[in-house]
Order: structure tokens, then sequence, then C-alpha cells
């Protein structure tokens, strides 16, 4: 059993009782809700007449449905409209603050929540999606849940929940040129697989992480769930802090921040804290890693060949071989010079400010090829707002990609983003699942901003470094 | 507070019997289970039809080889699979559109956290056994699709033919199922004071976030 970890420490702040299943139950200090996995909640509570506990500790947004095209009410597709309706009434009845398109403050609930300081070091962090993980970035605990769960954190204000392992993962060096955060967690989950992380939190940790900045320790938290993890988190550090001083939240309660510094040193993993596994990686062998398959554990770095089935794991050789179907490649060969017929640049895990920088530097001057459709979709309302005003907008326009509004659009296909036959996607997202883009004949292949940004321009599968000098992140 | 309406009534699973069905492949997602495009919804009413829809029909909604479509296993309700089944999202319309085609059970060798405690919250039991003998189990209901298969929960074992096998069940899972605790909510709302007192004590927490004592 782990002792003196960050989890530990949290865990047990907000631990209320053990219950008599053995589980403990666990108080939530900040609860995330959305269109699609919420209104079946509140509808459970309406039938059982209960009322939400804690709305002050609750936050809304629209982002799983919401058109990136045309917003304007009602939408065009009457199954989104309802949604949000219903999303509407929920919050108004029980009066909880809605991050809503009128606001500029609505995007991706796991960009939203960490802009406006509502994320925070040594918060239970809990949301009806699986990339809550997201917001362990900032030393939080947070993971996804399902509807019925939902609905108990509405009523009680808590959730049943068993205690998991910690696996430290320490990221030891330096990133080279052109390999980002993204890289590191596809890295991690080919290495330890996609049910590796399961039973277990994971805490990242060593050189290379620690000189992340806020963002790219998002993404790699986001994606601890595609290793099999419920939550994985970062302790907190200056870089933190400095991140949390610029929020809505602390500017607008200055005294707080240093009000709850001591409490968010306090729950740093000691130095001398017990953990049930150790995972090393080497930071300095990493390259830009894209995948091959279905899977986000099938994984492979840019120059590295597509692994031959019959070489995998036994257990893992039949969905190699299917995925290997499905994505029309041949062990042996590379990942590079995949032909690629959409370039999505958008999602909870890259679509933030940094990540539309860093890939806008890749585009600048250059053209989206001839035979892509390529599209920018900023994760929330403030990053696209930001992104206009320094002009990244146009960069990617004059560019030829298409410049959207915020939500979670193409990374699984709710709204009208979707690949269309067997369409094949260069993908900043987290998942390349048969189906997940909106086709099921369509291709994922899942990579990091800047390489999406290349294959946009170059139509295929391509190294980001030899299209152009890039620094390291 | 009017206490009546906390008091569901929650049924205790101490077993779940049935014929089975095998669904083979490691790493069945959840985008799999439903696809994203059938959660725009605001019920779960209905999903049971659209579980597993595409690897079911094909462009043309014409159907394909897939457990689900054969004659010989709509009567079904355990579902016998194999490795990480329920990876990816944390969508409860996945175990709910299961549920709702006929699913009582599901007996495999992993399963993805989030999937076995949405089944968990539904009242639905996620076995585990090794590789070997889930294959075994697998080609036993293949060839045996009217033939019950029993669960006992408690004991942990899986009885079929002639045969019962050990099996595991999660210690939570178990007393959760068996003790009818599944469903947490009235549970935990007779809690209330205790969790007031937990919130007051987080630093974070402000006062005005706190609700009244009733």
């Amino acid at each position: 059993m782990s002792r003196g970890t960050l989890y530990d420490k949290v865990w047990d702040h907000h631990k209320v009782t053990t219950l008599p299943t053995g589980q403990d139950q666990l108080f939530v200090g900040l609860h995330l809700i959305h269109e699609v996995t919420s209104p079946q909640a509140f509808g459970m509570l309406r039938e059982r007449d209960l009322e939400v506990a804690y709305p002050e500790l609750t936050h809304a947004t629209v982002d799983h449905i919401i058109p990136t095209a045309d917003q304007s009410r009602p939408y065009e597709e009457e199954a989104a409209e309802e949604m949000m309706s219903e999303l509407e009434r929920n919050v108004r009845e029980a009066g909880i603050e809605f991050s809503d398109p009128n606001s500029g403050d609505q995007g991706i609930v796991h960009v939203v929540g960490p802009e406006q300081g509502l994320t925070q070091p040594g918060k239970t962090i809990v949301c009806g999606d699986s990339h809550t993980s997201t917001h362990g970035a900032f030393g939080a605990l947070a993971f996804g849940i399902g509807t019925s769960q939902i609905r108990d954190v509405l009523a009680t204000g808590t959730l049943a929940f068993e205690k998991q392992k910690v696996r430290k993962i320490q990221v030891d060096g330096e990133l080279g040129d052109g390999v980002e955060a993204k890289d590191v967690i596809l890295e991690i989950i080919s290495r330890l697989g996609t049910e590796g992380g399961v039973g277990y939190v994971y805490e990242y940790a060593g050189e290379a992480i620690e000189s992340l900045g806020m963002e790219g320790r998002m993404s790699i938290c986001n994606m601890s769930i595609e290793g099999g993890a419920r939550a994985g988190y970062v302790n907190p550090d200056e870089t933190t802090y400095e991140w949390l001083e610029e929020t809505d939240y602390f500017q607008e309660n200055p005294e707080k921040f240093e009000e709850l510094k001591p409490y968010w040193e306090s729950i740093r993993s000691d130095e001398d804290a017990e953990y049930d596994d150790i995972v090393r990686i080497d930071a300095d062998e990493l390259e830009p890693v894209v995948t091959w398959g279905t899977t986000p554990g099938q994984g492979i770095g840019i120059s590295d060949p597509i692994p031959a089935p019959e070489d995998l794991a036994e257990d893992k050789q039949d969905t190699a071989r299917r995925a290997q179907e499905h994505m029309r490649v041949e062990p042996g060969e590379t990942m590079e010079g995949y032909d690629i017929d959409v370039a999505f640049l958008g999602s909870c895990t890259n679509a933030r400010l940094p990540d539309l920088r860093r890939a806008a530097e890749i585009v600048e001057g250059r053209e989206v090829h001839e035979d892509v459709r390529a599209l920018v979709v900023p994760g929330s309302q403030r990053v696209q707002e930001t992104a206009e005003k320094e002009g990244l907008k146009d960069v990617f326009e004059d560019a030829g990609f298409e410049w959207r509004n915020a939500g979670c659009s193409m990374c699984l296909g709710m709204n009208e983003d979707q690949l269309e036959g067997d369409e094949a996607c260069a993908s900043s997202s987290n998942r390349n699942f048969v189906g997940r883009q909106g086709s099921k004949d369509g291709r994922t292949v899942l990579m990091n901003p800047r390489m999406v940004a290349a294959a946009a321009i170059t139509g295929e599968v391509s190294d980001v470094r030899d299209l152009k000098e890039v620094t390291t992140v | 507070m009017t206490s009546e309406t906390d008091e569901v009534e929650i049924p205790e699973v101490d077993s779940a019997s049935g014929s089975g069905i095998p669904i083979r492949g490691n790493d069945i997602d959840t985008d799999q289970i439903i696809p994203a495009r059938f959660m725009k919804v605001v019920t779960f009413d209905g999903l049971g039809e659209f579980a597993f829809f595409d690897l079911r029909f094909d462009e043309n909604d014409d159907q394909k080889d897939h457990p689900f479509n054969e004659d010989r296993f709509q009567d079904s309700s355990v579902m016998v699979v194999n490795s990480n089944f329920g990876c990816g999202s944390s969508r409860e319309h996945a175990p709910q559109a299961l549920m709702r085609w006929g699913i009582d059970a599901i007996i495999g060798e992993s399963f993805a956290e989030i999937f076995a405690g949405n089944c968990l919250a539904l009242g639905i039991p996620t076995v585990t056994a090794d590789s070997e003998t889930i294959q075994e189990l697998q080609e036993w209901v293949d060839e045996h699709p009217d033939e019950e298969l029993e669960i006992d929960i408690e004991a942990e074992t899986v009885t079929y033919g002639d045969e019962t096998i050990d099996v595991t069940v999660d210690d939570a899972q178990r007393k959760a199922l068996v003790e009818g605790v599944w469903d947490t909510t009235a549970l935990m709302k007779s809690n209330t004071s205790a969790v007031r007192q937990t919130a007051e004590d987080l630093p974070y927490v402000e006062d005005a976030a706190i609700p009244e004592a009733e």
C-alpha cells in the first residue's frame, strides 16, 4: 500500500467514512457536469424527490454536442437542442453556475475548469467524463464517473469509492526537439498497455514532467485513462501556482491564494513516500509518437516499424491483427507517409493556447495539402478569443484550415464534425477506437498538435522535425 | 426532509443465472458497445437496440455476424467476454444499453474500472476468471446456447453443465451486491452531518457553499 503520496493525503482529507461495502465515502470538492451524461442523473433525482446538495461546488458547461460552425439557437440538430435545453433547465432549477456559450466562458469541460481556477491542488474533482483525469495536472484527485454516480454526487456531495494503488511514473531527462507531452503519454501507454493502469492512480514525476507547463501536464494526465488508470496527477509546484494566480478565482479572491498555499504544499507527495510500483522512462530517447492501430496503446515512434502481431504478447495479437486490417497498415513499415484526408486540431487533450501556438508555427507561411480537410477547434471560447487576438486564426485560415467555435467536435463525432466513409484523420485527440470520430470505417492516427499541422500540410503522416526547426516545449 | 422518497428498494443480488452469450475479443471499448451518436438522448430508454450497433449492422443496416444478432442468443442474459472489456469513456450508456438488451451479469478476463463501477451501480455483477477458463466458458456457451449457467456471487463460483468453477468477485462489489447496498444514494445521504463536517474541515470549501443543517 502506498503511503505519504499526494493521493493518500487528498484521500484522507476527503474521506467521510467507510461504508458497509468496505468502500470509502469521499467528499467531492468540485463536480463538473455537461449535457451528455448528466440529464439522466437529474431525472433520477426527480424520481426520488432529491435535491442537489452542493450546487455551489457544481459547475456546468456544454461541449459534446454543441455545433462548432453555426451555434445559433435552436441548434439545427433537434437532439442537440433538446440536450442543451435539458441542461439549461437542470442548472436553472438547481442554481448551478453554467459556462454557457453566451458567457464567453464555454468550452470543453476539462479546459474550462482549469482556466477559471475551479481546478485547484488538493481538491477531489469528478465529472461524468473519463478525461476528468486531466485536472490531476494541478495536483487534484480527479476522475471520471458514470451517471448513477453523478446522481450520488448531486444528491449527497459524495461518492462511494475504493482506494487504489499508486504507480509513480518517473520521466527523467529532457524532451528533444519536436517531442511533446503528448508523445510522453502515448509512449507510456504503449509500454504499459491500455489496461496496465487498471487499479492504479498514476503519479507523473521527474525532470521532464516538472519542466512542462500546465498545458503539457494536462495533456499527460488527460490520457491516464487510455492507459487504464482512472486518475493521474502531478505534484503542485511553482509552475502550478503561477498558473493558478492568473485565474479568475484567485484574481477575484487574492487572499485565498496565500491562504490555500500551505494546504497545496502539504499535500505534495513526501520525499520518502512509498509507492506500489515505480516505472522509469527516459525522455531523451523519445521521438514523436503516432498510433498505427485502433487503441491508444498501439503507438510507435515516427521512425519505428509497425510491429508484427506475432511479435506482440499473445493477448495483444488478435487486437493488433484486426487493427492493422482496419487501418490498412503492414508490419515492418513506418507510419511516415500514411495518407491522410482530415487533420483535426482540437479536444481536451490538445486544444489549449500553447497547443495552437505551436501548431501555428508549423503552419505559418504554408498551405494545407489540396486533398486534406483541416480544422482547428479551440478548447474553449477564451482560448479562441485569445488565439484570434494573437492572429493565430489568420495563420490557420490563410493556410486553409477551418477555424471553428469551441467544443469536443471531431474527437468523438457527437456533433456535425465527423469523418466520412474510410477517411484517415491525423488527430490531436485521445482515442483512435473504431468508429470514434463518427464513421465506423474512419481511421484515426493520434499524434501531437505539431505533427497534426505537419500532416495537414504534407497530406501524409510526417515527421515534423523534418519540416522545420522547432523548439522544445 | 421527507425520507420515504429516499427509500428506493434495492434488491440483494446474491446470484445471477441465465443462458450465456459469448462476446469475443480484448479491448472492446465503450464506443463499440454504444457508438456516441446514439447518446444524443436525455434518458436511457430504448438504448438496448443500439448495443454493439456498428458491429451488428453494416452501412445499409443489414445484419452482420454478431452474437447479439443470433436467434439462439436472444434470451441470453449472461455475457462472457475477454480482457479489458468496456475500456474508454465513462458513459453509463454502455452498461445501460447492455442491460436494456437483456444482460444481467458479465463474466470476463478483466474489465475497465469505470465500466465495472457503472455496472455495479446498476446491480450488474462483473466477475473475472483467467483467460483459459473464459475461453472454455465461451466455447461451452457457444455449444449450449439454451442451457443456464449460474453465478453465485457470495461463493464466487460459476456453475455450468456439470462443472463448477471458481471466479473472482471484487470484495466491495461482492458486499454491495449481496447486501443490497449497490445503489449508494440513500446510504450516503444518511451521513449528511458527517459529510458537512468533512466539508467544513477542507480549507478550500467556502462556508457559503455548505448547506445549512437540516
